[in-house]
């Protein structure tokens, strides 16, 4: 039955078809109709229509706004997918399927992409959606004036074109296998357009729910949108998104039943929680993760040896267990997540070994080492604490860290990408293509750790425009090899997402793309 | 009474220069601080291009000096700009926020004001002994535990295990006038135990203070009442101390709510101006804080107003 267990895993994370499961279950004895019912999660009751959905989220700012351009938080997150809806989603179970497009063509060399639209979509003032809004929405993001997060993402965009009203056609500069992925992307959400411009202010789109009032860093109050064109989707009469910052205060309205369900529990209290009549604790495992970004082109980091002497001087099973509790997954060095597609699973751990660590100490002629590592609960909650244990691991080694607490306040513009080495977060990318070339490749923005790698940069380039899958494999699993040994970057751990509902509120098995069911909440979940 | 008129100018006009002040130092502090609303609103999404455009956007490419005259030029025309972060106009922004923190301050004036009043002339009437002592470690007690953390205990007892109150104020406009004052009572109380130590203490010294003049002698040897020595005849004398302490009070409850706001979720000033500050979102940190700097400039004059009119030789200090 682990076995089983292992391989629902599995399917869930998109690795395996449910096909396959049912064969390879029914190969431990399963029959088929006993297999399909294992994979139906915990609470596949039919839904429910009716309610009011209180969530208490813990970001959330009076400075948000309603443009996805720059949304930056999980609140804006979650209220964008309630409003709006993408060309594409990634479903439950890590997929990607339409959404507001109903199919897509592709050139052989993946460079043009033809999108056909759903028909008959309304947005929730009335207006029909047609190419011209998808156009806009896409061009929000796009030119000199932008000031869009999406910006670098959607850059590689030549050409856009009408084709009909329910046509789009993009045209890339390089072929881009990964495209529908991009387009499925919280920032490139769609929204009306009038003589080209798209109308954000209102947060009018086609989502489950229309926006009632909207206070920034507040509340959100939404209503369902009667004409949703998704069946089987957006349960609840009415919702409300409130700010609660604190998470005391957080958990003490969900114990108190003032909200339904909130993020982030806190993980030092979260086996009490669990223990509590009413409340569920759900966890899913996907691509976010911690990093100590070194920066390769600063002495003593662009030394090889010295990378490699520093990744095996850490002790990631005890920070696992004292920082995250054990909410997550071990990390190696490269950040692709096991619910990517192409991760490699072959490549063994890297663990805590004094002896090599100081093995490649010296192979970088030096006997010890004094460097300064920075960090602050900015870059992730318990940064300080996992800088001070990881201090401790690597004195054995001759490895003195000088641990910098960081001010929280300014880090990502101050800290980040400034100082030589540093403690970062990632949301990390649904693709291996996208991570990488958001943060890897050499001529990334967000290059964090100023890391050049020739055969690397030329993989990432073929990989991008190769459509088959084996081929695809084989280049992204050397890629993760290439980071682990020589890049920059060193992965001690992936976290979980770790919410707590009230028992009251039911849903599938949850997306492990983002947090709250991939941001999809309110239009997934429904009341029992 | 034109004394108190030519006070009263006098004072509204320095307290005009001090607003200038804080709106300059603000400024220059919010300057001074690494990064700027571009680089804090896209965080770690922010590429060189992008910030640009956005700094373009809202003009922040213009050096320092012409931005604030250009602030304070629109000031005085009566118009507190937009929030750079989403273009609400703060006058809008002000307005429902204000409106919330006069809301809960008022409430907590409203219980804490009478409470400590009366516990002050009663701790003052029978003083040293067991009643007197009992109340003063308690309001000690009280104001010495952190803000958060007597929240926290209100929250346990009130709101889990009994369960009689919300554990967050969650409020909106719509709502009843009952209705709000039912949701803010846990808030309230946190800030009564925080501000009546003070207050109680100084009606107390301040009465006790008097008991030794002989006109109070005077009074007792006449054979009246204790009760009615320190009601009628210490307290009118000792209005001056107590009024400002209950005035430097009132602006608290106005001003340094914000750790109250947050563990209550409370949509006060408070919350805005930490959110601001963190985005730098200047135009909304300098209006947060002139509506801060008016209030103790606003208060102060009021308590020192009242305190003439209760004791008129003050208005001229020897």
């Amino acid at each position: 039955m682990k076995k089983i267990d292992e391989m629902k895993k599995l399917v869930l994370a998109g690795r395996l078809s449910r096909r396959d499961f049912v064969a390879a279950a029914a190969a431990f004895g399963v029959s088929a109709v006993t297999a399909t019912s294992m994979l139906s999660g915990p609470a596949m009751a039919a839904p429910k229509k009716g309610g009011k959905m209180r969530v208490g989220l813990g970001h959330g700012s009076t400075t948000d706004s309603l443009d996805p351009a720059t949304f930056e938080n999980l609140y804006s997150q979650v209220l964008g997918s309630a409003l709006r809806n993408n060309l594409m989603e990634i479903d439950s179970n890590g997929k990607l399927v339409p959404e507001l497009a109903e199919s897509y063509t592709v050139s052989d060399d993946a460079r043009v992409w033809n999108f056909k639209l759903r028909q008959g979509v309304e947005f929730h003032n009335g207006k029909s959606l047609d190419a011209g809004d998808v156009i806009a929405s896409i061009n929000h993001h796009r030119g000199k004036d932008s000031k869009s997060a999406a910006k670098k993402l959607l850059e590689p965009i030549t050409e856009m074109k009408a084709d009909g009203k329910s046509n789009v056609v993009i045209s890339l500069k390089n072929g881009n296998a990964d495209f529908p992925f991009i387009v499925s992307d919280y920032h490139v959400a769609i929204m009306p357009a009038k003589d080209g411009a798209v109308d954000w202010k209102s947060g009018t789109g086609t989502g489950a729910f229309s926006l009632g009032s909207y206070e920034p860093g507040v509340r959100a109050s939404l209503k369902r949108n009667p004409n949703f064109y998704k069946a089987g989707q957006g349960h609840f009469d009415e919702a409300e998104l409130i700010t609660i910052a604190d998470v005391a205060a957080r958990t003490n309205a969900l114990t108190t039943g003032e909200i339904d369900a909130m993020d982030r529990v806190d993980l030092k209290t979260a086996h009490l929680l669990k223990r509590r009549k009413g409340i569920n604790i759900v966890e899913t495992s996907g691509t976010q993760h911690y990093t100590f970004t070194m920066r390769c082109d600063t002495p003593p980091f662009d030394n090889n040896d010295v990378r490699l002497a520093l990744k095996y001087a850490i002790n990631r099973e005890a920070i696992l267990k004292t920082v995250l509790k054990g909410h997550g997954v071990l990390g190696n060095d490269h950040p692709i997540g096991r619910s990517n597609i192409y991760h490699a699973g072959s490549l063994p751990q890297r663990s805590y070994d004094v002896d090599k660590a100081k093995f490649h100490l010296k192979k970088a002629g030096m006997s010890n080492l004094k460097v300064d590592l920075s960090a602050a609960d900015a870059a992730f909650a318990g940064a300080v604490d996992a800088a001070v244990l990881y201090k401790e691991h690597a004195a054995p080694a001759g490895i003195n860290i000088n641990v910098v607490r960081e001010p929280n306040d300014g880090y990502w513009s101050a800290v980040w990408m400034k100082k030589p080495w540093c403690a970062v977060y990632w949301g990390g990318r649904p693709t291996e293509d996208w991570m990488f070339s958001t943060a890897y490749s050499a001529d990334a923005a967000w290059n964090d750790s100023f890391w050049k790698h020739d055969r690397f940069n030329e993989l990432l380039l073929k990989a991008r425009s190769e459509l088959d899958e084996n081929a695809r494999r084989k280049m992204y699993v050397e890629m993760q090899t290439i980071v682990a040994n020589e890049g920059g970057v060193l992965v001690p751990m992936f976290a979980n997402y770790v919410m707590g509902l009230s028992d009251k509120v039911k849903h599938n098995e949850m997306a492990a793309n983002w947090s709250m069911d991939g941001f999809k909440c309110l239009e997934r979940w429904w009341f029992g | 009474m034109s004394d108190i008129g030519k006070m009263v100018a006098q004072r509204l006009g320095l307290g005009l220069l001090t607003l200038f002040v804080v709106s300059l130092i603000i400024f220059l502090g919010v300057e001074l601080l690494p990064g700027d609303i571009a680089q804090e609103i896209l965080g770690q999404a922010a590429t060189e291009e992008t910030v640009a455009a956005f700094r373009r956007e809202l003009g922040l490419n213009l050096p320092p000096h012409e931005r604030y005259i250009a602030w304070l030029v629109n000031l005085l025309q009566g118009d507190f700009g937009k929030s750079l972060a989403n273009k609400r106009e703060i006058s809008e922004l002000l307005d429902v926020r204000l409106w919330n923190t006069l809301f809960l301050a008022a409430v907590a004036a409203v219980i804490s004001v009478p409470l400590a009043l009366t516990l002050g002339i009663l701790a003052a009437l029978y003083r040293n002994s067991i009643f007197d002592r009992a109340v003063n470690i308690m309001t000690l007690s009280s104001i010495s535990f952190p803000e958060f953390f007597v929240a926290y205990i209100l929250i346990l007892f009130l709101a889990v295990n009994l369960g009689v109150f919300p554990s967050i104020s969650n409020i909106s406009e719509e709502l009843s006038f009952g209705e709000r004052v039912y949701r803010c009572i846990l808030p309230a109380l946190t800030l009564t135990l925080v501000v009546v130590a003070h207050m109680m203490r100084m009606t107390r010294a301040a009465i006790i203070n008097l008991l030794a003049s002989p006109y109070i002698e005077m009074a007792r040897l006449k054979g009246l009442k204790p009760g009615r020595i320190i009601v009628k005849h210490a307290l009118p004398n000792a209005l001056a101390p107590i009024i400002n302490v209950v005035a430097i009070n009132l602006a608290y409850l106005v001003v340094g709510v914000v750790i109250v706001e947050v563990v209550f979720v409370y949509p006060g000033l408070g919350q805005l101006l930490v959110d601001s500050v963190s985005k730098r979102d200047i135009p909304v940190v300098q209006a947060c804080s002139l509506v801060f700097a008016m209030t103790y400039i606003l208060l102060n004059l009021l308590a020192d107003v009242l305190s003439i009119l209760s004791n008129p030789r003050l208005l001229h200090p020897r």
